[in-house]
């Protein structure tokens, strides 16, 4: 019973996310996209606490639902965009966009059908991480196994601010100038 | 406390370029003479170079390894910071980007260049690769008032994320093959019965190929090259025709030579046809253009096309070959750079072949220079271009592709002839107009270190190869 309601949940959590991102990228308004976004990332939090991992739902909620949702409605204000675009298409080339994406879509099928999943490796198994709380385990693992991954995030959010102050701030004052 | 922090030795070289690197990004505003971004950036490019050959050891859980392989090409990337830095402050100046973040940026990207080279883990090379990427698409908007550098970079952007995600699903699939992003515990599973022949397996494989192909310019991925090589600045254009390049082949070895060595079988069949394809349509387009850095644009797809023969060869004679290639590529392609920065003025862009016409009359120096790089590109003996492509080729026929390297012999014969018809417009036609020469003295330093690099290695290029040679030695059982 509770593996068919699990499976349930999952196929309406799978079905939504697909939906909405189709919606978002489809749909002409961009506050309505930036919405359906929103959708679609509540629905990925849930999709991470079914897997257990409530450290990662959380942060989903706060960073990507919080945080940067709120930098896109900023922007779409910004550029005001008070009516729809009317451009019919960005490319004219979509039949052939869509046959590719297909063939990409059969293959990663054909693919993940054929994955046999490993025996899983290291020491960290689904009860020792229940155990020890997920927030704990991940951060262990960032701060040592991951240190250099983790700061070279750190370089590539400065490069990030760097190269979006150079490409309004440092233009600006070339204005200025002339 | 301390003491359980591991040892960051092995990345002193890119903590120290990272320190530069923001420092200048600060210091900018106080720095009145912009030129002394470009003396440090030299100065601390030689002092990591020094470090990289200091260094040695993996460290982070093996994620990282400052091993003989990393170093090869960290010396790649190293000299290129170099001789872009040279090429830098007289250009910048004449198009008004000479500022210290210009210098910071190059910095950040060959940082992550340098990690891409030396990591062990698909995370690390990952992010390597983004660092790399994104500092590069900054640079390539600097002249965004221009609509061609916003429109180029707008390109390379785009489908740089795109390629990105290719990327990640790649690993997102190997992961689920492997349950782990180490390329040695990589390497040894896939030995395993049952996952060699996985479609999944393959299928990353592919998505690997696609990845490494955006990046490095493999027709058919390369639709960006030319709209973004146009429009960024000629300095960035040099350093991304080297830099970004040699840093994909890196990833390239890294993933293909080292975690997938045993599935080469399948990954060699995906290459072999983009290859083939590369070098001819390269070669064809390049005849066409009017505008010389889309021709080297399309001359650097060919090139990409020349050095993956020696990925093909899946032997450690072609990975060195392939190494040789892109070290000795550094220094043709920043020349020829490095002469079309020359003729920039501040209402001229110089950038039409015809513009060249009749320059041993009016520059015979700097016509002599352009030739000399022109030879090499070609791969006319006495010069480095021979040497690289001899070496690729020799690779990939001992392998057994002979096929292949016939095409590859025919590609070349037809992408001589751009090449020749700049020269034929430089020593054979009469000078149209009087062309300013814009020579500062870094520019002539960058020129005569390019020059002695394409001569020297040209005739003399063993301890440069014996070096790679024993540099991929731990990279292939």
């Amino acid at each position: 019973m509770e593996a068919l309601l699990s499976k349930l949940v999952f196929l309406y959590l799978a079905v939504v996310l697909i939906a909405t991102s189709i919606l978002v990228i489809t749909n002409r308004n961009a506050v309505h996209a930036v919405l359906w976004m929103l959708v679609m990332f509540f629905h990925q939090a849930v999709l991470f606490i079914t897997l257990d991992a409530e450290f990662l739902a959380a942060i989903q909620i706060i960073v990507y639902a919080g945080a940067v949702l709120v930098l896109f409605l900023f922007v779409v204000y910004m550029i005001n965009l008070r009516t729809e675009l009317k451009i019919k298409n960005f490319m004219d080339f979509w039949p052939a966009a869509i046959l590719v994406s297909i063939a990409l879509l059969i293959l990663i099928a054909k693919g993940v059908g054929s994955l046999k999943l490993p025996s899983p490796v290291g020491d960290m198994t689904p009860e020792r991480i229940l155990a020890e709380g997920h927030g704990k385990v991940l951060g262990k693992a960032l701060f040592t196994e991951h240190i250099l991954s983790f700061e070279v995030v750190g370089v590539l959010l400065l490069v990030a601010v760097l190269g979006a102050i150079v490409l309004t701030r440092r233009i600006r004052m070339k204005g200025e100038e002339a | 406390m301390w003491s359980s922090l591991p040892s960051f030795v092995a990345v002193y070289p890119e903590i120290l370029l990272v320190v530069v690197a923001s420092i200048m990004a600060l210091a900018d505003r106080w720095v009145k003479l912009k030129d002394v971004f470009a003396w440090i950036t030299i100065a601390t490019s030689v002092i990591a170079l020094i470090m990289v050959f200091a260094v040695e050891g993996a460290v982070f859980g093996n994620s990282y390894a400052a091993d003989t392989y990393g170093l090869f090409f960290k010396m790649i990337f190293l000299l290129a910071l170099i001789m872009v830095t040279l090429v830098s402050p007289g250009y910048n100046r004449m198009v008004g980007i000479h500022f210290g973040e210009y210098y910071a940026l190059l910095m950040f990207a060959v940082t992550g260049m340098m990690l891409m080279a030396s990591s062990k883990d698909l995370i690390l090379l990952f992010l390597g690769l983004e660092l790399m990427s994104l500092s590069v698409y900054v640079l390539a908007a600097l002249l965004y008032s221009d609509l061609r550098s916003l429109e180029g970079a707008m390109k390379y952007f785009l489908l740089g994320a795109f390629s990105s995600a290719f990327l990640l699903l790649a690993i997102t699939f190997l992961y689920g093959l492997t349950g782990t992003t180490y390329i040695d515990v990589i390497a040894k599973k896939v030995f395993y019965p049952g996952l060699a022949d996985n479609t999944a397996l393959l299928l990353s494989a592919a998505l690997f190929v696609v990845a490494f192909g955006f990046k490095v310019a493999l027709v058919p991925f390369h639709m960006w090259s030319p709209d973004a090589y146009e429009g960024a600045p000629t300095s960035v254009t040099a350093f991304m025709a080297v830099g970004p390049k040699a840093a994909g082949f890196a990833a390239m070895g890294r993933v293909f030579i080292e975690a997938l060595y045993n599935a080469r079988v399948d990954w060699v069949e995906y290459l072999i046809p983009l290859a083939l394809v590369t070098m001819f349509v390269g070669a064809i387009l390049a005849v066409v253009q009017t505008n010389i850095k889309r021709l080297l644009a399309y001359s650097s797809i060919t090139h990409a096309g020349y050095a993956v023969l020696g990925i093909i060869a899946a032997s450690r004679e072609g990975m060195a070959a392939t190494m040789l290639y892109l070290f000795l590529y550094l220094f043709m392609t920043i020349g020829a750079f490095s002469v079309v920065t020359l003729f920039r003025q501040k209402d001229f862009l110089g950038e039409e072949i015809t513009d060249y016409q009749g320059l041993s009359k009016t520059h015979p120096w700097v016509a002599l220079v352009m030739l000399i790089f022109l030879f090499s590109l070609v791969g006319i003996p006495p010069t480095a271009g021979f040497i690289g492509k001899f070496f690729v080729f020799k690779a990939a026929y001992e392998a057994g592709h002979h096929l292949l390297v016939i095409g590859a012999v025919l590609a070349s014969a037809i992408a001589a002839y751009p090449y020749l018809r700049i020269v034929m417009l430089m020593y054979m036609k009469e000078p149209e107009k009087d062309l300013a020469v814009n020579v500062t003295p870094y520019v002539f330093a960058g020129l005569i270190i390019s020059v002695v690099g394409v001569l020297i290695l040209g005739v003399y290029p063993e301890p440069v190869i014996n070096f790679a040679r024993t540099c991929c030695a731990g990279l292939i059982p």
